[in-house]
């Protein structure tokens, strides 16, 4: 079978400290996986890794059947990354953020897309404004408009909803079901175990840099789920 | 967009925040003029030669003003994680490394462009039939310190004592330029002719080549890590 996302065995070390011990994870076309874990667990360094941004010590991973580093280029045309930070430059306006990151990903007809893309996430009043004067919600749609411009095929979210009031969560949360529409494959790091069960197709739970527990959303039962969190999680043995 | 173009929307990118702040450009000319105000009153041009030392006072001015934009450059990237949104996209590293280092240079050179008027005023210098070789040696003098500036701002971004990591990291380095560059502004401001400044030019041009090729090799690793 083809995965559009295949790790094997992929390890991370920052000194002493293993960040990530031989995971594996394989992802079709298509899917969303929502990860949960406590804080150091590995997550924003799996992510980093199937971003192009850090190398493994040890371990493959292919993207769409390439493996990493081969076609740097080709890579990262097709991953857009949410994180927590907006990579929005603060003195510029939101459609001078998008026209330069636009340019970096060659986007034709960059002025409609811009305007599309800012549609999208209901901004276009602000279209002008700095991006400085933005709410953390609304920076947090822009990063997600940066993002969907040159319409990638895979979608990381770094914990999305962290510093969103309950309106922009909402908010949020309805551009990601629409991200989901289609073929994008996502993967989303969150705390919240309710909004990561809400959108997505696997689940995955991550402790001490291993990947403790993964499963279809079909064979989770959803209200035991925090039991089981908290049980993966408080075992503490990996 | 091709090659040239991306690195030209970095630079511009760069400009068009600092036209809005402009926090870079406003500390380094401040602290520019402060050295030449102070270099002025503290020495008594009546008794010393004013080619002996405008030079010198030159450079120490363009130099340390230069560390302060240097020190800034990365921070803007630093500001919400924008480098790596920028590591993210698929754009060559070096096509960072140049667009950066462009942003750079302009900022020095117009820096130095207004500097250069205050300092002839002060020290009482003429430097109109001049001003071709001044240009020259200011500009390659200019673009080899921040060369190799640039890569050093990207390798101390994350350093917490930056200030200060900076200029001990990158003066070291730029020695050869900063000493031929204040060697060959002595020799056009007293008036020799331009055969004579054509060795020390070849010197800088010669670490100018260098610091690029190095500086362009190795920003991809230290960006990296």
């Amino acid at each position: 079978m083809d995965y559009v996302i295949d790790c094997e065995k992929v390890s991370k070390v920052y000194g002493n400290i293993s960040a990530l011990r031989d995971i594996n994870l394989k992802l079709e076309k298509g899917s969303f996986l929502a990860i949960f874990g406590p804080n150091g667990a590995g997550k924003t360094t799996l992510l980093k890794i199937l971003s192009h941004l850090i190398k493994p010590n040890s371990g493959t991973v292919k993207i769409n059947g390439i493996l990493l580093h081969d076609e740097d280029g080709e890579i990262r045309k097709n991953i857009g990354v949410v994180s927590h930070n907006s990579f929005l430059y603060n003195n510029l306006t939101p459609y001078e953020n998008l026209e330069f990151y636009g340019k970096m990903y060659d986007i034709p007809d960059l002025k409609n897309r811009i305007a599309e893309v800012i549609d999208e996430v209901g901004l276009t009043a602000r279209m002008h404004d700095p991006v400085r004067t933005f709410s953390r919600g609304m920076t947090q749609r822009l990063s997600i408009a940066r993002v969907l411009m040159p319409n990638p095929s895979i979608i990381y979210l770094d914990e999305p909803y962290t510093g969103l009031d309950q309106h922009a969560a909402m908010k949020l949360r309805d551009i990601l079901k629409n991200l989901k529409k289609g073929d994008r494959t996502i993967i989303m790091i969150t705390h919240n175990i309710e909004r990561g069960l809400e959108l997505c197709t696997h689940v995955a739970i991550q402790v001490m840099g291993r990947m403790a527990y993964f499963e279809k959303i079909e064979n989770v039962d959803r209200d035991k789920f925090e039991s089981k969190y908290f049980n993966t999680v408080g075992e503490g043995h990996y | 967009m091709d090659y040239f173009s991306k690195i030209w929307a970095i630079m511009w990118k760069d400009i068009r925040g600092e036209l809005r702040t402009k926090e870079i450009f406003s500390s380094m000319f401040i602290f520019s003029l402060l050295v030449l105000v102070i270099f002025n009153f503290s020495i008594d041009l009546l008794e010393v030669n004013p080619l002996d030392i405008a030079q010198g006072v030159l450079w120490i001015a363009f130099t340390f003003s230069g560390i302060l934009g240097l020190n800034r450059s990365f921070l803007f990237e630093k500001e919400n994680d924008c480098i790596q949104g920028l590591m993210l996209t698929p754009v060559d590293r070096s096509v960072i490394y140049f667009g950066k280092m462009l942003g750079n240079l302009v900022f020095m050179l117009v820096m130095e462009a207004i500097t250069v008027p205050v300092f002839v005023v002060l020290f009482n210098i003429t430097i109109y039939d001049k001003i071709f070789s001044l240009i020259i040696v200011i500009f390659l003098g200019t673009l080899g310190f921040v060369t190799v500036g640039t890569l050093f701002s990207a390798m101390s971004v994350n350093i917490k004592a930056r200030e200060v990591m900076l200029p001990i990291l990158l003066f070291p380095i730029v020695v050869p330029i900063i000493i031929a560059a204040v060697k060959s502004t002595g020799l056009i401001l007293s008036g020799s002719p331009f055969g004579e400044i054509v060795s020390w030019l070849k010197l800088i041009i010669v670490f100018d080549i260098i610091y690029l090729v190095v500086s362009f090799l190795s920003f991809e690793y230290i960006i990296e890590e």
